[in-house]
């Protein structure tokens, strides 16, 4: 029995210390010594008069996507949003019911006081904040800690199938073994000790640019802080880039907000448009399957979300009849204000098309929601015929009547590309359109965080303002660049050939970005394993691939799909022979599992 | 409802109720077909709205024109510009440590590991971190805690700092800066739309970014007074009023404390954590301690001591109880580094289950930025004696040591020579918070030009010396005083001008409106 075993494994001692500590203490024993037992699927620690509630089944535990109506299996919040405004809609009753209130809930806890003793922490998963407790990440989730722990137990010499771990989980391209940009690492050692100015083995447009950026910093040091919407002479640069980039569409640096990683700045600006009450609450259309990301912030922010599916057979495309269909039926249930789009995709990896992006703007303005563009891979496009459309310069284009009304906001990143600087946490947003009074709001936002990383503004700054043709270090700087593009390109298509020839496994060509979602056949049994075992199927298939080959990928259930498809998210950053083996030990795999099910 | 508890939070009902019932309801319930304009903005979160504006924003925006202004040639009473608005030792003017930047360059190109351009140590120090990063790099992500070896090394030097009290690597959060730590672990406690809403305990004074921190999470801040006349001290009278002002407005469910102070300057004495320690156990509340200034302590009575270690020697049942977060950052100290951005939460006697949602919320944020561990490393682990790199950090840091001595006695003396200026001694901190007696014309003056007295002051301080401060009102001290605040943490000779300004300027103020 699962509960039975759990408290084998982890809890007794967790008790003993409460009980002895309960002894020790008795004049706080009628409050604070109550019964619990554990969840056997969420391990969450639960008392007697909750369990009632928390068995009910339709309560969420893997996330999953909304399935055609979107109001019947619509965020949690909105649920108990709605039950607090007191509408009553009979579909709604049952889950209403299903998950007390907060201030029942703490009622009930201190009626449970009897059976076994234990101090309940002050702070417990009954009274704390209820949104946190729905956030889930699965690009950082169960996977990946039990692949941290696979490879302590290589290092401590346990004897595996495999001798190291590969964690294709991640866009994290240097921890995968991409070489940083010579240029970029100079300028920032320079920028670091800044006494190597005076070192002449460092090429002079590598000297001028710290100078540049120190000039610019406080007490002419990258430790001082910036002004928290980033540093003036940054903020002018990325504007300059982005007016080159959109063919001189300009670009207002008061619209640059510097940011720790694009992450940040899309929750700060979800943060700002997340409001109302009831069937007032902001929703926020995502795509499906999406970048955990927003679903873990609008889980945080109690926000309402509104899925979209994307077509996986016509490789990812986005449709504005689903958007329609999507927003017409949350209309029923929440105030629709955003529609967030990722492109190139993640972790479809689809490039969208110029007129796809005119249909959604189009789309965004007659239905008035606020444009969020997921723009950080925009460098990463590989398929012939592809090209990237920036939403701004394409919005623009478009003419007054869309230039001047639709208000939205692109976020771009230093952690891709042909960078892949993850560790810098360096980021930036652009926003358009926006109203004065609501900008003040942001920038007075943004200032409790004090500043973004000062090395990541900096590298930001050598992103946008690259080596120029008459400069010493333009040569080394586009041949290390053109590499890092040229191999992913190489790798993307390598990837989609190889997963199309694996019979069970059928692959969207990767047209952009630096993942795959091919989706997986998988044999009846196999599901009914996972479903006893209370995982989702492709969590069980990755788990599964993980304990026998040593290779991490995340489930599609963490993205969200289609209900009865199943899928995995892998990256395309491994080395070239690397990713050959990969998908070599991948194809095997999955010919064992499913004869192994069959 | 008490006049003890913030009206910012009081009133975020009512506005969320206002909002709601005019702006959305003609915006949504309308067919949005044939409206020309979109408006997707008109309505933002009401917690956002309820964050106090910033009065140093509107200084900062003078004083950056100002700086324009000297660099195009414009005369003014003064060259340069003293910027001493921000805890930010580097703006101010101190060097950073040759140690850390060394580090921190051989970590970024290691080309330079394998020269001598830099001391042994030093390089081998960056390989030992280079060690750390995921394909040798400081380009990778991290764990979600931060490097695991860098997590163990803060473990090891907070044991150390607390006489043996051990500390646990799996309850540190390294994350981009100590404010990011506490805005998580605030955001489990604060239920933003709960009823009642929750609360907070806060000093008055308090620490600008903190309690906005907490009221764009929806919190309400429940002010405890510092006591100014004894040296800011924190009086546990004065929590036991602040709880009851509470009743019937908000549930309180944590304690905040800025130990040594900001921007008060006081550090707390044993007697008084304990005293906290027991008031937090028996009311119940969460204790979140500030102690990023534990460096910084100069007074000569004065011991900065943790709230963890106190807690842990004040023994069971209280030491394995009282739940407790404590704070600590590579901004301040003799490092400085804010840029980099690298702070770190311990977290003391949670429930575990509550780690765990703890640890999906800092994974969502990725990592903090490699650097910013890196300078965390650097601070748990310096130079020690016998490394080639000892005898210039310890120069530098001793340096900054009696620098750092010797302003906060100058500060007492001249600070308090100026009739009209009060100034309590700054035991720790980087921050002096003398207290402004205004004549009443200064005060009228200021209401003619809807202006804060204080925020009056400090703009004339800026325009017309040359120095910009903060007013006090941006840490919402007891109502009726007045205050402003500046940095101490730079060279001798700018504060030697400082206070020179800064008299000169006082004495004609005061001149001008008597």
């Amino acid at each position: 029995m699962p509960c039975f075993s759990l408290l084998q494994s982890s809890v007794p001692v967790v008790i003993l210390k409460k009980l002895s500590r309960g002894k020790n203490n008795k004049t706080k024993t009628s409050r604070s010594h109550r019964r619990f037992y554990f969840s056997p699927t969420t391990r969450k620690r639960i008392t007697p008069s909750q369990s009632r509630h928390r068995s009910q089944p339709g309560r969420r535990g893997a996330w999953r996507p909304a399935e055609g109506v979107s109001a019947r299996r619509a965020p949690l919040r909105s649920l108990t949003v709605e039950a607090r405004a007191g509408s009553v809609r009979s579909s709604l009753s049952f889950s209403r019911s299903s998950r007390p209130r907060r201030s029942d809930v703490t009622r009930m806890s201190q009626h449970a006081a009897n059976g076994l003793p234990g101090r309940v922490k002050l702070l417990n998963v009954d009274n704390m904040n209820p949104n946190v407790k729905r956030v889930e990440y699965a690009v950082r989730g169960a996977i990946v800690q039990r692949a941290v722990q696979i490879e302590k137990e290589l290092k401590e010499g346990v004897k595996k199938p495999f001798d190291e771990v590969i964690k294709a989980n991640i866009g994290d391209a240097h921890a995968m073994g991409q070489k940083p940009i010579t240029f970029l690492r100079q300028v920032l050692a320079l920028c670091a000790y800044p006494e190597l100015l005076e070192d002449d083995k460092f090429p002079a447009d590598a000297k001028q640019r710290a100078r540049r950026i120190l000039e610019a910093c406080g007490g002419h040091s990258i430790g001082a802080y910036s002004s928290s919407q980033g540093i003036d002479c940054i903020r002018q640069d990325v504007a300059r880039y982005i007016e080159k980039r959109d063919g001189g569409i300009p670009s207002n640096p008061d619209n640059i907000y510097l940011a720790t990683g694009a992450s940040d700045a899309i929750v700060t600006m979800l943060k700002m448009l997340v409001c109302g009450e009831g069937r007032d609450r902001t929703g926020v259309m995502i795509s499906i399957p999406q970048y955990p990301l927003y679903s873990a912030a609008l889980a945080d922010l109690a926000a309402v979300q509104i899925s979209y599916y994307l077509d996986e057979d016509k490789c990812w495309s986005l449709d504005v009849a689903e958007l329609k269909r999507a927003v017409d039926a949350a209309r029923q249930h929440c105030n629709p204000r955003v529609l967030c789009i990722i492109n190139p995709g993640n972790p479809t990896g689809q490039v969208q098309s110029r007129q796809c992006i005119e249909d959604v703007i189009r789309f965004a303005k007659d239905e008035r929601l606020f444009l969020m563009a997921d723009e950080v891979y925009q460098d990463n496009v590989y398929a012939e015929g592809c090209k990237f459309h920036s939403f701004k310069r394409v919005l623009f284009e478009m003419g007054p009547e869309y230039s001047t009304a639709v208000e939205m906001a692109s976020f771009h990143s230093t952690s891709k590309c042909y960078m892949g600087e993850c560790g810098f946490r360096g980021g930036y947003m652009e926003v358009i359109n926006m109203d004065p009074e609501v900008k003040a709001q942001l920038t007075k936002l943004v200032s409790v965080r004090l500043c973004p990383p000062v090395p990541g503004q900096a590298l930001l700054d050598l992103v946008v303002n690259p080596p120029q043709p008459d400069e010493p270090s333009y040569h080394q700087f586009t041949k290390e660049r053109a590499t890092v593009l040229a191999t992913l390109a190489e790798k993307a298509r390598l990837t989609e050939q190889i997963f199309n020839t694996v019979p069970g496994i059928t692959c969207n060509p990767v047209q952009g970005a630096m993942y795959t979602f091919p989706r997986i056949a998988l044999p009846q049994k196999a599901i009914d394993k996972a479903t006893e075992e209370g995982l989702s199927p492709d969590m069980l298939y990755c788990m599964r691939l993980l304990e026998e080959e040593g290779i991490c990928l995340v489930p599609g259930s963490g993205f969200g799909q289609r209900e009865g498809t199943f899928h995995f998210r892998m990256t395309i950053l491994p080395p070239t022979e690397k990713l050959k083996i990969v998908l070599q030990k991948i194809r095997e795999f999955h010919v064992r599992f499913t004869q192994e099910f069959s | 409802m008490s006049p003890r508890v913030e009206s910012s939070g009081g009133n975020e009902k009512q506005n969320r109720k206002c909002s709601a019932s005019t702006k959305s309801h003609s915006s949504t319930r309308q067919s949005p077909v044939g409206e020309k304009k979109m408006s997707a903005m008109q309505e933002i979160s009401p917690h956002v709205r309820n964050m106090k504006q910033l009065q140093y924003a509107v200084l900062a925006k003078r004083a950056s024109r100002i700086k324009e202004e000297l660099r195009q040639g414009v005369r003014k009473p003064f060259k340069e510009l003293i910027e001493v608005c921000w805890g930010d030792p580097h703006r101010g003017g101190v060097k950073p440590l040759t140690f850390v930047q060394q580090v921190l360059a051989g970590c970024v190109y290691p080309q330079l590991v394998d020269s001598d351009k830099l001391p042994v140590d030093v390089r081998q120090r960056a390989e030992l971190l280079l060690k750390g990063c995921a394909g040798g790099s400081v380009g990778s992500y991290t764990a979600t805690r931060g490097i695991p070896e860098i997590v163990h090394r803060i473990s090891e030097f907070i044991t150390s700092r607390d006489g043996g009290a051990p500390s646990h690597p799996e309850n540190i959060y390294i994350s981009p800066g100590s404010q990011w730590s506490l805005m998580n672990v605030l955001n489990v406690l604060v239920d933003g739309e709960a009823s009642p809403r929750t609360g907070v305990l806060t000093p008055r004074p308090c620490y600008l970014s903190s309690n906005l921190s907490m009221v764009g999470l929806g919190a309400v801040t429940v002010p405890y007074d510092l006591c100014e006349e004894r040296g800011w001290e924190l009086r546990v009278e004065e929590l036991h009023g602040a709880l009851e002002s509470a009743k019937g407005v908000c549930r309180p469910v944590a304690l905040y404390v800025i130990n040594p102070g900001n921007p008060t300057g006081h550090v707390q004495s044993r007697e008084s954590m304990q005293e906290v320690i027991r008031f937090v156990s028996e009311k119940r509340l969460f204790l979140l301690a500030d102690e990023v200034y534990q460096d910084c302590v100069y007074g000569e009575q004065s011991e900065f001591l943790s709230y963890k270690r106190v807690l842990m020697e004040m023994g069971p049942p209280l030491s394995d109880t009282v739940e407790l977060a404590s704070f600590h950052s590579a901004s301040k100290g003799f490092m400085g580094e804010c840029g980099l951005r690298g702070g770190y939460v311990e977290l003391v006697n949670l429930d575990p289950a509550v780690m765990k949602c703890i640890y999906k919320l800092f994974s969502t944020d990725s990592c903090a930025p490699v650097l910013g561990q890196f300078a965390l490393d650097l601070l748990a682990k310096p130079p020690q004696p016998g490394d080639p790199s000892y005898p210039l950090y310890r120069e530098e840091t001793q340096h900054i040591r009696s620098m750092l001595v010797r302003n906060v006695k100058r500060v007492f003396e001249v600070v308090n020579g100026l009739p009209g200026l009060c100034c309590q001694p700054v035991e720790g901190g980087a921050f002096a918070f003398p207290r402004l007696h205004l004549p009443p014309e200064a005060i009228q003056r200021a209401e003619e030009m809807g202006m804060q007295p204080d925020v009056f002051y400090c703009t004339r301080l800026l325009e017309e010396a040359g120095v910009f401060v903060s007013p006090g009102c941006e840490y919402e001290p007891k109502k009726g005083t007045y205050h402003f605040r500046f940095c101490i943490m730079v060279p001798e000779e700018v504060m030697e001008e400082l206070l020179r300004r800064l008299s000169s300027f006082h004495t004609q103020f005061m001149k001008d409106f008597s």
